[in-house]
């Protein structure tokens, strides 16, 4: 017993002693949390890549401010628990700069505290609206607020005269907010709900849901969720004779989901960042540059299509840079400021405008109504 | 006798050596990754009692863990402000309740932490009490299945439940204030309490499991595990004992839970998922089945490890790994003194098995 | 509920029913041989998909599906001669632990050689919008295949079992260890082969069930619960039992959704697991001795 114990002991301190921490910085540590792994791995995998990606390029230019930037990710594998641990780690014992991530609103929200216990800026790549509102200091978000897509959603229900609608939402966090949004948003722009079904994420098929929708006659489909699952919807749907328009909502923003789809996926109307049709931009647009760059950049370099998730996180990467670049420093509290200031922020999801008491810079105007034509993503004709 | 309070005094003297040489070599944040470890060591060694001593497989205990720590957050974040004019209040004047301000100011009127525990922790034990009896009376592959449907119908319920969360789970669950002055928190200046606070609830565990391991109970216990058939005719109350300890190990983990969502000030349905409990399961065995120190020590270590992301995007394969190795290679577990003997023989008899 | 959408019902209950009845009857096959559950089966099934969908980069689709069954199938067998084959009595609790473990091991290196991505097989005849239309009720045309293909994997391994030397040389196997010996059968190959069919089966099934829904490298493991839940169902080791099971557990899933929430879905696979375990573990077309007798 006395040599296990001895034995233990050793091998800890061991491992301490390899941890030994903070080399007094010349790099800029960003640490990053996302679900590499796991269950959210389709968000987190492509994110990690981006900022792999986006870090490398940087400091070939020379880093930040004369700095080169040592980037940490962590795989939470969407644990909150997991992603409170590295949290705790990244703040505390690496002395990260800012956090990049987490990918789930619910590791997010879990570590919303511990980042203001430690004033230390978090850049969340997750969806919730609870994230920044109410608003803390030092969390900011990059993606869209949902209530914007849906809004943009509604827009182009009213051209097309639509008022009854049928709802599938996933049984996710993203699912859940959207459903929450659209009901709340619904009946002051002229919609009723005829019909709101939640699918399990995993499900294999989804007839018997789209059956029930089919049944209550209604004028258009919303289907709100960022899993695989969904294009089994579209496919169940179509199956089943129903030709009703359906919605999408930016979680569909990834080329494989259309490709599960097959033909179905003709026709789907969704919001979505404009870094889908970038190609078609015209040459003026402010956010065609960009955009063109990074996806030339991931497509050449993973040699897969660039989705709207990994977009997430470049946009965070991007918002830290230029804030550093306001602030002409490497301050915390400095840049935290800049980053409240900053307007005019090109990023993939949209253009950001942040304020003190808007902690995540987009509009309605972030997006764009796309659709898709021939399996491939396209500019919703008028 | 005198054997094991040694072992529990080595074992205090290890937990304290630790502490000291993070403060020695200024590295006071292992203490985090330490204390979380500590919680999850503490489902783990009353799984150990189950699995190896009484022979229950269950592949479903972070169902347990889940329970308590899902009943407790619910119970502290629920605001029940809305109430306060109504009948319920006589659960202020009992004390159960408490007065608090939110993250975001605004007053939130919910159950003390105490009171919570105890509900979420009697809720567990009388959750296990009422599975245990319909399950235990399974054996091998049926009562294996059992435990892993009852994990997985309490992961569907947390996931599917807006009550609790749905997908998000319960955050901003406020601190534990034991007494005056010790509180059950994550946050940094209180890590050194926090610390020796786990770990003492995780002696204080041992100790209890070591007495009843070493007592009749637990003599009954190894013969129901050994020839369950035979100790139930020498009159051993099988069904009863293989209760008792299902109901124990479940109890554990309850109050892990609980103490583990207040440390992390939240909890997600990933606490509750059939990995979680594979993970427990692979730390016993790695440890050795019916070996509590061997289960100790190796949660310790490999919990450690995973939350300071050690195993990188490698985490569940190496879990999935450490299983086929162990049952592989050493199936009564690492830390045996037979080990090197055993496995000679293991490869020596392969041969054997084909002459007729 | 009209008689419509209770047709529809029936008919994505078939959907699904039929999904389950092949990983079903993949854990049968390898438990009669065996007696040992593979929680790994569900992995096979990915594998499947996931093989098919590589070599369709190359390939007409019915030679990928091949390679891919032949793939899953020397996998299967790779997997009993590495865990399993040189274990000396293992217990079921061992067993129980290293399939699990196995599960785990595929699933992570599913991962890190196929990423995390979703991938599909197209559609074997029409697309993903072509349907059959019976009065007001919509079939699409993969379900028939998916329905038809298992149908005839069953009849097969029917008369494989009944008829072939080798499947009889199994059978005996499950009935008798040691009497098959002393006739002379390998019960270590019998063993191999159990495995590989299963494999083989699932593989089968994975391929053909990809079109209607995607593969993904964790498509596994939600599969090979369902999959043990119907085997319970039918009883351990009674496959034409398995089938009927997934059709009643794939009707009662699809018809949970008029009453329950669909959230809910998953959990009455597991409700109904539990239940049978609780109250009738031989299941409901079994008997304790057929149990025993482990016909196939």
């Amino acid at each position: 017993m006395g040599r296990r114990l001895g034995a233990g002991v050793l091998v800890l301190l061991g491992l301490m002693w390899l941890n030994v921490g903070a080399e007094a910085g010349e790099p800029i540590r960003i640490g990053a949390i996302l679900s590499v792994t796991g269950p959210a791995s389709f968000l987190g995998a492509p994110e990690a890549r981006t900022l792999e990606m986006v870090v490398e390029a940087q400091n070939k230019k020379g880093g930040i401010a004369g700095r080169q930037i040592e980037l940490i990710v962590k795989d939470s594998a969407a644990s909150p628990e997991k992603a409170f641990s590295f949290a705790k780690q990244l703040i505390e014992e690496n002395k990260v700069f800012a956090i990049i991530g987490p990918t789930t609103s619910g590791e997010t929200m879990k570590i919303k505290g511990v980042a203001e216990e430690g004033k230390t800026i978090l850049l969340s790549c997750a969806a919730a609206e609870v994230i920044v509102n109410p608003v803390a200091k030092y969390v900011f978000k990059t993606p869209q607020n949902d209530n914007h897509a849906i809004l943009k959603i509604f827009e182009q229900m009213k051209k097309m005269k639509i008022s009854k609608i049928g709802v599938l939402s996933s049984n996710t966090g993203f699912g859940n907010a959207g459903k929450e949004q659209i009901g709340k948003l619904a009946p002051e722009n002229g919609l009723t709900i005829l019909v709101n079904e939640v699918y399990d994420k995993d499900a294999s098929d989804l007839t018997a849901e789209v059956t029930k929708v089919k049944a209550a006659n209604v004028q258009a489909i919303v289907n709100w969720s960022i899993e695989p699952a969904q294009s089994i919807v579209i496919k169940n749907a179509r199956q089943i004779g129903l030709k009703v328009p359906i919605f999408q909502s930016h979680g569909f923003g990834n080329i494989k989901y259309v490709e599960t789809a097959g033909e179905a996926a003709e026709g789907v109307i969704f919001p979505a960042g404009r870094l889908l049709v970038a190609d078609v931009l015209p040459k003026t647009h402010p956010q065609r540059e960009v955009l063109v760059q990074y996806k030339k950049d991931y497509e050449s370099r993973y040699k897969e299509e660039a989705s709207t998730f990994g977009g997430h996180a470049y946009d965070a990467f991007i918002i830290l840079l230029k804030a550093i670049e306001k602030a002409k420093s490497t301050d915390k509290e400095a840049v935290r400021a800049a980053i409240e200031q900053l307007k005019g922020v090109v990023g993939t999801g949209g253009v950001f405008n942040f304020s003190p008491g808007d902690h995540n810079g987009l509009d309605i105007n972030a997006f764009e109504i796309l659709t898709v034509k021939k399996g491939k993503f396209a500019l919703l004709g008028k | 006798m005198r054997g094991r309070y040694l072992q529990l005094l080595g074992f205090t003297g290890l937990i304290v050596a630790i502490q000291l040489a993070t403060q020695l070599t200024g590295n006071p944040y292992h203490l985090t990754q330490l204390t979380m470890s500590a919680y999850y060591s503490l489902l783990v060694i009353g799984l150990c009692l189950l699995i190896g001593y009484a022979g229950q497989i269950s592949i479903g205990h972070a169902g347990f863990f889940a329970i308590g720590g899902y009943l407790s957050a619910l119970l502290t974040t629920h605001d029940l402000s809305a109430y306060k004019g109504t009948a319920l209040m006589w659960l202020a004047k009992a004390g159960v309740l408490s007065s608090r301000t939110g993250l975001y100011g605004g007053d939130l009127l919910t159950v003390h932490p105490w009171a919570a525990c105890f509900v979420a922790v009697f809720a567990t034990v009388g959750i296990a009490y009422a599975v245990g009896g319909p399950v235990l009376r399974l054996k091998g592959h049926y009562l294996a299945m059992a435990t892993l449907g009852f994990g997985s119908i309490v992961y569907r319920i947390v996931l599917g439940s807006a009550l609790v969360g749905a997908a998000d789970g319960i955050s901003e669950v406020p601190p534990f204030s034991l007494f005056p002055g010790l509180e059950v928190s994550g946050r940094a200046p209180l890590r050194v309490q926090n610390y020796y606070l786990a770990w003492g609830l995780v002696i204080a565990g041992m100790a209890l499991l070591l007495n009843l391991v070493h007592s009749r109970a637990g003599r009954a216990l190894s013969a129901i595990h050994g020839a369950e058939d035979a100790a139930d005719a020498t009159g051993i109350p099988t069904a009863r004992y293989k209760l008792y300890t299902f109901v124990l190990s479940a109890a554990y983990a309850g109050l892990a839970g609980v103490l583990l969502t207040h440390f992390n000030g939240g909890i997600g349905p990933s606490e509750a998922s059939i990995m979680k409990s594979i993970r427990y399961v692979a730390i016993v065995a790695i440890g050795g089945m019916a070996n509590l120190w061997g289960a100790l020590l190796m949660s310790l270590l490999l919990n450690y490890l995973s939350l300071r992301g050690y195993f990188g995007t490698y985490d569940d394969a190496v879990f999935g790994g450490i299983l086929i190795l162990i049952m592989l290679f050493a199936p009564e577990g690492l830390l045996r003194r037979h080990l090197p003997g055993e496995l000679r023989r293991l490869f020596s008899r392969g041969d054997a098995e084909e002459a007729p | 509920m009209s008689i419509d959408l209770f047709f529809q019902y029936v008919v994505a209950g078939i959907t699904y029913g039929t999904i389950y009845a092949v990983v079903a009857i993949g854990f049968n096959i390898i438990y009669n041989t065996t007696g040992i559950i593979n929680f790994a089966q569900g992995e096979f099934v990915m594998l499947g998909g996931m093989t098919a969908v590589t070599f369709h980069q190359f390939l007409p689709l019915p030679a990928a599906i091949l390679v891919a069954v032949l793939i899953t199938t020397v996998i299967g067998a790779l997997v009993e001669i590495l865990f399993i084959r040189w274990l000396y009595q293992p217990s079921v609790l061992r067993m129980i632990i290293i399939t699990i473990g196995l599960s785990i091991l595929i699933r992570e290196t599913a991962l890190h050689i196929w990423g995390e991505s979703v991938r599909s097989l197209p559609y074997f005849t029409g697309s993903s919008v072509t349907s059959i239309r019976f009065g007001g009720v919509y079939l699409s045309p993969q379900v028939l295949w998916v329905v038809g293909l298992c149908t005839l994997v069953v009849a097969l391994l029917s008369v494989f079992f009944n008829y072939t030397l080798l499947g009889r040389q199994m059978r005996a196997c499950a009935a008798n260890r040691d009497a098959a010996r002393l006739c002379g059968i390998s019960a270590k190959n019998m063993v191999t082969l159990s495995f590989m069919l299963s494999a083989a089966i699932g593989a089968l099934g994975g391929s053909v069930v990809c079109p209607i829904t995607y593969v993904k490298y964790d498509s596994g493991t939600p599969l090979a619960i369902k999959g043990f839940a119907v085997a319970i169902l039918g009883g351990l080791g009674n496959s034409a039992a398995a089938a009927g099971a997934g059709m009643i557990l794939g009707a009662l899933e699809s018809f949970s959704i008029s009453i329950l929430p669909a959230a809910y879905k998953d959990a009455i696979a597991i409700t109904i697991l539990l239940l049978v375990l609780f109250v009738k573990p031989s299941g409901l077309f079994g008997s304790a001795e057929a149990a025993r007798l482990k016909e196939f």
